[in-house]
């Protein structure tokens, strides 16, 4: 298994600089598609049959001209959506690649519902593959059905004599070929099958190759079109001053010297604050700065992070709902030999896509049309049409490119779709397109943040030596709560707030997880890897320290607990042994640290290895991952989902942290609210493990390991372990 | 008022605000998208283009400070240290949601027309302003070395 992973990510390696020229070339045609007329028009939404011959179901179509073109249901925001959602439909339909291009779905519950979400249309949880696998396999091997079906009917030979490869159709004894184009408008007047054979695996030859991504040529010359790129006849800039603490309100305001900007149009109120719009993003910022706003506090959350936590710390001890039971820990704990405990701490987190949050609203009174590099269409389409008071339907959505999101996008209130049809409600609502435009200080002040969590955990050793009881309190903020998914939470448990904790994958006897549920005005959100994003620090971390108490090994300590789960083990074991964990403890000044997780359904394990000079500073040289996301859809994909995933987390992991003082939001951009640069990456090594399970998503289980895995490497190299997040923040214990 | 400077080798004057940053010059009155805003401080370096051969950030530059001086954005990246980067980006695959990736190319281009065979610690003093959220920087690493290469293969 290992010589065969390391083979994949090895020829990816050598495939890619052998073949630069060949890839540039072939990407270069593709990105020309993808950025001719799609992009002039302005994000065309895809209309099922205009123009295009054959259009056999909601997610294909075929022109004449032999182009294929994929309708994604889900946004791409660097995850790589486009290109594994083309790679499905392709692969089934034998589709020339070079000719596939893929364009956004309109929001539409009943056509384009992400399956693992029920009726919402909407992108999350890493989620995209897993619910479209099956789906886009089967539009694509109906679509090459009927396409043979038309070839066979055309030539009066039994389809079982044809073949297709490449957009393709042949009938060899009598060297007969057909393009796809030219069997198009044939095709289209034969019955949809109702069933079809799908590929046996080992005949793929798009899925688990290195197909170049779709978006990447319009992304190297500047061409690709995000919402800030957005241009319309007669298009406004708003920017909209929302109060400094949450929840407070407009008491009143004065706009002189904002209506005196040269290029400020109109101010106008609006629930979430008062908006300045203007002719230009420079005129609009002017105006907001010039704006004097008397803000109502009196509802507004006026208290501090530090005490929250403090009042976090307190509720710990408390009696608390329970996530998980399974026989007694309290005995198990009561009777234990050795007792371990510790807590964690962790703050709130922003977002911080480098996209700032934007949406183009065109209002009139009839119809609404938005522009957003747009996560929950459905939902946001619903609440752009209570807004707007309009039916749903009577709301259009054109999803482009999101400039990242981690979350920020898919949000059950829709923040700033709202704020963005509020604004275009209260200019007059006359078909004057508006873009919404955020600032980074407005997204870094914005709220919806990761909560903040506090984790208090022990165990028992028994006599033995054995793992034999586990006690883990978690305490913080519902995501789900006040929200239209409030019905997610059962028994006191947002599942979001414990998962990771609750499905703990140890064989420990007794395990008990509980739940304390804290209130306040701060909104918020998940974030990249959502539960996972805390509760696989304080899992990893304390497992270390529980492993260091029994006297083991800290990799043999858990592969010992994980024998009853062979794929997160396989993970384990692939890491270990690719980091060499084997050589034993690295020399004075270094450390190498593991942890392992599973999140969505994919399992990661990962090995950091770090060096900590005299002065205490870190740095973390070398991350060695390995993951098991079912099969391989798009390797490539799946490492830079990785590394990426490692960089986001690591960042989080050294700096991250909003903190509220009063009410106020301490940071304001990227000077205070740090993430990772360049200069802090570590080296990322990605190995894959082969597998023919059905592919579960990328996008998030990388962020899960890494802050522990590099916080147990810091232990190895200075016998100091961490407990409060971020790691610049905490005093080493 | 106007600004006259050189935009992408064609001589340009922008009637607007001289105070107006130059990246919403370019975005919004010369109708150049490719430079991105992201953080408005010179922080993120999302809007960088290349200003009489440096790497700057445009969200913090006047219109006024550019008057008779040559700027070049993504649109207009010519020189053979450029096209080598724009082509192992993507041979490497580099970007994700590619937000930022303008600026990390016009980065990486200045620092190649200026050092053709930066170390780690050259990319770490070069690219360091220009943050990815998705950190695609173990590729853009990667790409810079990859596209000295090239360049020296081609000289």
């Amino acid at each position: 298994m290992t010589k065969e992973s390391l083979a994949i990510v090895e020829s990816t390696r050598r495939a890619f600089l052998k073949r630069a020229g060949t890839v540039t070339t072939m990407a270069l045609t593709i990105g020309f598609e993808w950025a001719g007329p799609a992009r002039r028009a302005i994000a065309t939404v895809a209309a099922p049959s205009a123009g295009a011959p054959f259009a056999p179901n909601a997610f294909l179509r075929i022109g004449a001209d032999n182009s294929v073109t994929v309708i994604a249901k889900h946004v791409e925001m660097g995850q790589g959506a486009y290109t594994g959602i083309a790679t499905i439909v392709a692969e089934e339909l034998d589709a020339d690649w070079s000719r596939v291009r893929v364009e956004s779905a309109p929001a539409d519950a009943k056509r384009y519902a992400n399956l693992a979400f029920g009726t919402i249309q909407g992108t999350g949880g890493s989620s995209a593959m897993a619910n479209s696998w099956m789906q886009l396999r089967e539009a694509g091997a109906k679509a090459r059905a009927m396409l043979l079906a038309a070839a066979a009917k055309g030539w009066h030979v039994p389809v079982t004599d044809l073949t297709a490869e490449k957009g393709t159709v042949y009938h060899t004894a009598s060297k007969r070929q057909a393009t796809y184009g030219s069997l198009a408008a044939a095709a289209a007047s034969l019955p949809v099958p109702e069933k079809v054979a799908l590929k046996d695996p080992k005949d793929f030859k798009l899925i688990g190759r290195q197909a170049p991504r779709v978006d990447v040529a319009a992304k190297v010359d500047g061409s690709a079109q995000f919402t800030l790129d957005v241009v319309l006849p007669g298009m406004l800039v708003a920017l909209l001053k929302r109060p400094a603490q949450f929840g407070a309100t407009v008491r009143s305001f004065d706009s002189t010297a904002t209506e005196a900007v040269p290029g400020v149009v109109k101010v106008v109120q609006v629930p979430r604050g008062v908006a300045v719009i203007a002719k230009s993003f420079w005129a609009a910022k002017q105006g907001r700065d010039a704006l004097r706003v008397d803000w109502d506090d009196s509802h507004a959350e006026k208290g501090s992070s530090a005490t929250m936590m403090a009042e976090y710390r307190r509720l710990a001890d408390q009696p608390a709902a329970s996530a998980r039971k399974t026989g007694d820990s309290a005995e198990a704990l009561h009777s234990a030999t050795r007792r371990v405990s510790a807590s964690y701490e962790f703050p709130y987190l922003a977002h911080a896509p480098m996209e700032p949050l934007d949406a183009v609203v065109k209002l009139s009174a009839n119809s609404c049309e938005i522009w957003a590099g747009d996560q929950f269409q459905t939902i946001d389409q619903a609440n752009a049409a209570k807004t707007a008071g309009l039916d749903p339907q009577q709301v259009s959505i054109h999803t482009l490119y999101a400039g990242g999101s981690f979350g920020r996008r898919a949000n059950p209130g829709s923040d700033y779709i709202v704020e963005a049809v509020s604004i275009a409600k209260a200019y007059g609502a006359d078909g004057t397109p508006i873009k919404l435009q955020w600032t980074r200080e407005d997204d870094i002040h914005g709220g919806l943040y990761r909560p903040m969590y506090f984790h208090k955990l022990e165990a028992g050793l028994n006599a033995r030596g054995e793992l034999s009881g586990w006690r883990h309190v978690i305490v913080g903020q519902s995501i789900m709560a006040n929200t239209s998914l409030a019905m997610m939470i059962k028994d006191g448990i947002d599942p979001t707030s414990v998962e990771g904790a609750s499905t703990i994958a140890y064989a420990i006897p007794n395990i008990t997880v509980e739940l304390a549920t804290t209130k306040n005005a701060v909104p918020v959100l998940w974030w990249r890897v959502v539960g996972s994003s805390h509760t696989t620090f304080a899992v990893e971390a304390f497992i270390d320290e529980v492993a260091q108490a029994a006297g083991v090994d800290a990799f043999a300590f858990r592969r010992k607990l994980l024998e009853h789960e062979p794929r997160m083990k396989a993970v384990l074991e692939l890491a270990a042994q690719k980091a060499g964990w084997a050589s034993g403890p690295m020399p004075k000044g270094k450390g190498r640290g593991i942890a392992v997780a599973e999140a969505f359904k994919t399992y990661v394990a990962q090995v950091a290895e770090v060096s900590v000079d005299d002065a205490g500073h870190v740095k973390v040289d070398r991350i060695v991952c390995a993951v098991d996301c079912g099969t391989p859809i798009n390797p490539d994909i799946i490492a830079a989902q990785m590394e990426g995933g490692i960089g986001f987390g690591l960042g989080a992991a050294l700096h991250g942290a909003i903190t509220i003082k009063d009410g106020h939001v301490e940071q304001d951009n990227f000077n205070s609210y740090r993430v990772l640069r360049m200069n802090e990456m570590p080296k990322v090594e990605v190995y894959i493990v082969p597998s023919t399970e059905a592919p579960t998503g990328v996008g998030e289980p990388g962020v899960a390991p890494v802050g522990p895995a590099v916080a147990n490497a810091i232990f190895a190299a200075t016998g100091k372990r961490i407990h409060v997040l971020p790691f610049q923040n905490a005093a080493t214990a | 008022m106007s600004t006259s400077f050189v935009l992408n080798g064609k001589a340009t004057t922008l009637d607007a605000d001289p105070n107006m940053p130059l990246l919403w010059a370019i975005r919004e009155i010369a109708g150049l998208p490719g430079t991105k805003f992201g953080c408005g401080m010179a922080l993120c370096g999302a809007c960088t283009v290349n200003l009489d051969g440096q790497a700057i950030r445009s969200c913090v530059m006047p219109l006024s400070g550019v008057a008779g001086r040559q700027v070049t954005t993504i649109e207009g990246l010519q020189s053979s240290a450029a096209k080598a980067v724009q082509a192992a980006w993507i041979g490497l695959q580099v970007p994700q949601c590619g937000y930022c990736q303008s600026g990390q190319i016009v980065s990486a281009a200045a620092l190649l027309e200026k050092n053709a065979s930066p170390t780690d610690a050259d990319i770490d003093a070069a690219m360091s302003g220009n943050i990815c959220r998705c950190a695609t920087y173990s590729r853009i690493r990667a790409a810079i070395h990859v596209a000295a290469q090239s360049i020296k293969a081609s000289a």
